[in-house]
């Protein structure tokens, strides 16, 4: 009988400190992690991306009509989502979604092969909440500066009875407030038990070998097929990931610019 | 019983929503896929309203995963 093979799916999420585990800001660590680094990757690898098609021809190559497929896509989306108003967002949504879409993808990418732990830093809420953060703030600012206090508005509902607007008001106030919450959480549990679970099956995969042939044929081979589609479905699930994160910011700040 | 054994049930009973919310998932495309089939010139614009209803649906599921993580590893 082999030996248990020790099985820490949390283990891939562990923050580690490559430089600066001494940095300290008003009593605050700020040292560089691979969680840091994956984000400069992803940055580094979104601004090459974008640099290799920003070429400007008046017939486009394959790379420029890659980018330009993106930018009119989030184009199409704020045009149905926000309407006319909503052009001055572009780059911000384009952005949010590319960063977004890189990290997930990135961190799904084989490179453990090659000897390289990938590191999903969506897979973290204080990445993802920050993201949040940032699109709920740029809601209140544009709603409150272009509105005013006419923001308000928002939490009543057109044609609501009298009587029924405090607790409207209420139910609204608090749908809007979980916002940021639902924005970052979603991204980050889905990343999150994504990889949990391909971490498990593949540790189906080696155990089952480990122990014997029989229990390989048996256990070994349907996880590392299920393994292939579960794969399939990850590289799915982060596309959709950072297409809902993208599209529910434009219907919110459909909401600021146009109220209701 | 046993507070840690009280714990994985807890979490396995969590679970049950994660199952749920897939039929919720599932709703929601059969849905779209019904109404756009009876009317595919309207589909394409409505896809946005599909991925909200698809994101609302998922999150409840994953709020399920949150709790069973939270019982196993907090």
């Amino acid at each position: 009988m082999a030996t248990e093979a020790k099985l820490d799916p949390m283990h891939q999420f562990q923050l580690e400190k490559l430089a600066g585990a001494d940095w300290n800001i008003a009593g605050y660590n700020i040292a560089f992690t691979n969680s840091a680094l994956w984000m400069a990757i992803a940055t580094i690898a979104l601004i090459v991306f974008v640099a290799g098609g920003m070429k400007r021809a008046v017939v486009p190559g394959r790379w420029q009509m890659a980018v330009e497929t993106f930018t009119g896509f989030i184009d199409g989306m704020l045009a149905a989502n926000v309407g006319k108003n909503g052009k001055k967002y572009v780059p911000y949504i384009f952005s949010l979604f590319m960063f977004i879409l890189f990290a997930n993808f990135l961190g799904l990418m084989p490179l453990g092969v090659v000897g390289v732990h990938a590191f999903t830093f969506t897979s973290h809420f204080s990445a993802t909440g920050v993201l949040a953060i940032l699109s709920f703030a740029i809601v209140l600012i544009v709603g409150f500066s272009k509105h005013g206090l006419h923001f308000f508005s928002l939490f009543v509902p057109h044609g609501t009875p009298v009587a029924m607007i405090p607790i409207i008001f209420v139910v609204e106030l608090i749908s809007f407030l979980v916002r940021p919450f639902s924005l970052g959480l979603r991204l980050f549990v889905a990343m999150m038990a994504g990889h949990v679970l391909l971490e498990v099956l593949s540790s189906f995969v080696i155990s089952g070998g480990n122990n014997g042939p029989v229990m390989f044929v048996i256990a070994g081979v349907p996880s590392f097929v299920l393994m292939i589609g579960i794969c399939a479905l990850e590289l799915l699930v982060a596309g959709i990931q950072a297409y809902v994160f993208a599209l529910l910011t434009c219907v919110y700040l459909n909401d600021a610019e146009n109220l209701h | 019983m046993d507070a840690e054994a009280a714990k994985m049930l807890g979490a396995g009973f969590a679970a049950i929503g994660a199952g749920l919310a897939s039929i919720g998932v599932g709703n929601v495309f059969a849905k779209f896929l019904e109404g756009a089939l009876r009317n595919p010139g309207a589909a394409d614009a409505q896809q946005g309203r599909l991925f909200i209803g698809f994101a609302g649906a998922e999150l409840l599921g994953l709020l399920s995963f949150v709790i069973a993580a939270l019982l196993i590893f907090a």
